[in-house]
This record gives structure tokens, C-alpha cells and sequence, in this order.
């Protein structure tokens, strides 16, 4: 029973690490940059969070599937195969979960005052010491409140991650697509019981996170 | 004999319907000179201007003969280049940081590996800057705790921390009013009196710039005036 609950947390902070990367840098960079088709791009990045996420995983596989746009490479070049594995697990998680880390990100770096970054500028800082010792810092509630949901998304994936990395137990069965397989099967004492961990686990992060938000404070 | 300030800018800015030309020439003989006019005069943007953040200028900026723009001679330096110390209005303190962590950001870059002897250096530094602006007991201090006073006197110290050629006051009084402002102006003018680097400050009120500096120019919707 434990083994579905170490590969959903190993999924979900692989995830939430890989979206958390991409999502801090896209949510900077459109934040402070306008170009044509800002918008375009702006709704593109928030697709993950409206689209079905059924959808989402046939997107996924007709880009890295074996004979992908990018999969086919990446069979005939590093000989890697995502497909029903549960390193195919954390991308689907990460996309699904990257708009929440952008949104957030490019908010709490809009809403810091300019003025800062200029400040930083005068008195010698490059662009890349500006954003780590203040941009960053500054924006820091808002990107750890944007982690933490992503992070929660992640531990929830289930569409994306079930055409991705389909349901081997053991292997790329997560939490939830193991309630799943239980109810389908039946067996309700199962389901019950993974409901209740993934219920807990959950509250765990919930309470942590807020604590450690208000700490810094 | 160069003078101490040698501006010559121009700069077109716009925003959705609205174009705002930038005009400014001026010398200064002087350490320290006022630019005064009315709010919207295009006075602040000088200031930029001058400290490298408005990649749009043209023309040029020279401090004691030293060049920080020209643009006819391909020269621009970039804002962390020029060593022109700037307070700004209202201050823009870092506020995640401690009066002291303020004052040695302008003075330790990140990732930069030194010998004892120069931490030690950079240290005195900042002690001196701390000890000369009375600020010591405020060390520890984030900039939300601190008063008025004490915020403007860290901006000051912070500024002057990396040992800036140039220094710019943008309005350093107009968040205040009443005695305060009286007070704070007379500590100013000491402070500025003991700092003996080129000094252009931005105001808008004669009483400023006749206690404060030594040359006023005057601008008015964005061109510097005679």
C-alpha cells in the first residue's frame, strides 16, 4: 500500500521541482519583457490548467510518445522512452502543473516595485545578481504559495499521467490512479484506505506549508 | 578646468497617448546643484538618465570629465558601470533586508571570492558609513521598523557605500512635511556639506534647493529652462 504513496511524493516533487525551475523563469521573463504576441504566449502557458486533461495526454504522447515530434529523438539518439514509465509521470505532472507556478510567479514579480531593481542596478549589481538577491527574494511569497499548489496538483494528477504512463502497479501506478483501480476492482477496503493516506498526506503539506509561509513572515 | 557636471540629454518617451520630449542641457561649476520645476517637469527622468536606466537617451554625461555617456562617440555606460549613487523618492530600501545588508549590497557582489584583508576593508567601510550616518544601533534593523529620518539616512549611506562619483537625490524630502521637513532638511544639508562628491538634486520647492545646493536650474515640461 505504501509503495503507490513513495511514488506519488517521488513524482510529485520531481514534478513540482521541474515545473518550479520553468515556471519561476517564464513567469520573470513575462513579467518584465513585451513582444508581439505576449498574449498569445500568456494563454498558451495557461492551457495545461483549462484543458482536459485527457486531452493534455494526447498531446503529450503525440510529442514524446516513441514516435513522437521530440519522443522519436529521444528513443534513436539517447535511446530514452517516456511512455509508461513514471519518469513520463513527472512531465505530465509538471506541464499540468506548470500554470499554477507561472501565474503566480509572473504576478508576485508584476507586483514588485520597480524602483527595486533599479536601486540594485546603481549600485553595481548585474542582471542575474539582481534577480537572485532581490527579484526573486521579493516575489518569494508568492512563488512558494504558486509551488505549493502545484505541488498539490501534482500529488492529484491523474488524466495526463494515466495515457502517459498508463497504470502498472509498482511502477507507475500513483496514489490516485490507484483509487481508481481499486474502485473499479471492487475492492472498497483498498480504496478506502488510500483515500484516507492520500487525504492525510495532503492535510501534512497543507499545515507545513502554511506554517512555514507565515514564518517568514 | 572641466565642469563638474556636463549634461546634455534628449530622449523622446511614450506611453499610449501620450509622447513627452526630453530636453536638457545644463553645467555646473558646482558640487552640488538643484534641478527644480513643477511635478511632471520631466525632472525625475533626468535623474534616470543621468544614472544609466533610460536606455533611450541620447546626447551626453560627463562628470568632472569623465565620461558616462556619449552617445556620438558610441560611449554608454551601463547603470552597474557608472558609479553614480541614487536615493530615490521614497527611498527603495530593499526591505528584505537589514540596514547593514542595504549598505553592503553596493559594496560585495554576489559570488565574488576575496582575501581577508579586503573583507576586513569592506567591513570598515561599512562601519564607517554606519558610524558617520548614526546609524550603529540601527544595524540589525529591516527598513519597515526604521522612521522617516532614519530611512533617508540609510539611502544616503547606502548610495555612497560603492564610492559613487556622482550622487542623485530625487525629491529627498517631498515624502515629508511641517517641522520634520525643516528638521531633515538641516540634517540634509550637514550630511551633504561633509560628502564631498558632484551632487544634483531633484525638488520642487525653492526652500530645497536655495539650503541645499549652490546653482539651481530650472526645468519646465521637460526642457531645462536659460
Amino acid at each position: 500500500m505504501l509503495t503507490p504513496l513513495w511514488l506519488t511524493l517521488k513524482v510529485a516533487v520531481l514534478a513540482t521541482a521541474l515545473a518550479g525551475l520553468a515556471g519561476i523563469a517564464l513567469g520573470w521573463w513575462m513579467a518584465r519583457k513585451r513582444f508581439p504576441g505576449h498574449a498569445l504566449a500568456d494563454a498558451f502557458l495557461m492551457l495545461p490548467m483549462v484543458l482536459p486533461p485527457t486531452v493534455l495526454g494526447y498531446y503529450l504522447i503525440v510529442v514524446v510518445g516513441r514516435n513522437g515530434v521530440l519522443g522519436r529523438y529521444l528513443d534513436q539518439w539517447f535511446g530514452i522512452n517516456l511512455m509508461f514509465t513514471w519518469q513520463g509521470a513527472v512531465i505530465a505532472a509538471s506541464i499540468v502543473s506548470l500554470p499554477l507556478i507561472y501565474k503566480a510567479a509572473r504576478a508576485a514579480f508584476e507586483d514588485a516595485d520597480p524602483r527595486m531593481a533599479l536601486a540594485a542596478r546603481t549600485l553595481g549589481a548585474g542582471e542575474l545578481e539582481i534577480f537572485l538577491r532581490i527579484s526573486l527574494p521579493l516575489a518569494g511569497r508568492g512563488v512558494a504559495a504558486g509551488l505549493m499548489l502545484a505541488f498539490a496538483r501534482a500529488m492529484g494528477e491523474f488524466g495526463a499521467t494515466l495515457m502517459i504512463a498508463g497504470n502498472l502497479p509498482g511502477k507507475t501506478q500513483t496514489l490516485s490512479i490507484a483509487v481508481y483501480d481499486a474502485v473499479q476492482a471492487g475492492n472498497d477496503a483498498q480504496a478506502l484506505w488510500l483515500t484516507l493516506l492520500i487525504s492525510a498526506v495532503c492535510m501534512f503539506v497543507l499545515v507545513v506549508s502554511s506554517r512555514l509561509l507565515q514564518s517568514r513572515h | 578646468m572641466h565642469p563638474v557636471l556636463d549634461v546634455d540629454l534628449r530622449a523622446t518617451l511614450r506611453s499610449p497617448g501620450r509622447e513627452f520630449t526630453l530636453s536638457a542641457r545644463f553645467q555646473s561649476p558646482h558640487t552640488c546643484t538643484a534641478l527644480m520645476g513643477p511635478s511632471g517637469a520631466g525632472k525625475s527622468t533626468v535623474l534616470l538618465a543621468i544614472a544609466g536606466l533610460l536606455p533611450q537617451a541620447v546626447g551626453h554625461v560627463r562628470v568632472n570629465g569623465g565620461t558616462l555617456l556619449d552617445t556620438a562617440a558610441g560611449i554608454d555606460l551601463p547603470a552597474r558601470e557608472r558609479g553614480v549613487g541614487m536615493v530615490f523618492q521614497d527611498y527603495a530600501l530593499f526591505p528584505h533586508m537589514t540596514v547593514e545588508q542595504n549598505l553592503l549590497f553596493g559594496v560585495r557582489r554576489m559570488g565574488q571570492r576575496l582575501a581577508n584583508a579586503e573583507q576586513e576593508a569592506e567591513r570598515a567601510r561599512v562601519d564607517a558609513l554606519l558610524e558617520q550616518f548614526d546609524l550603529q544601533p540601527l544595524r540589525g534593523a529591516l527598513p519597515r521598523n526604521l522612521s522617516g529620518g532614519q530611512k533617508q539616512r540609510v539611502a544616503l549611506a547606502r548610495a555612497l557605500a560603492p564610492a559613487p562619483r556622482l550622487l542623485l537625490l530625487d525629491e529627498p524630502l517631498s515624502a515629508l512635511d511641517g517641522a520634520l521637513r525643516q528638521r531633515l532638511r538641516a540634517e540634509l544639508a550637514e550630511m551633504l556639506a561633509r560628502v564631498p562628491i558632484p551632487t544634483l538634486i531633484v525638488t520642487h520647492e525653492p526652500q530645497d534647493a536655495a539650503l541645499l545646493a549652490h546653482a539651481v536650474v530650472q526645468m519646465e515640461q521637460g526642457q531645462v529652462q536659460g
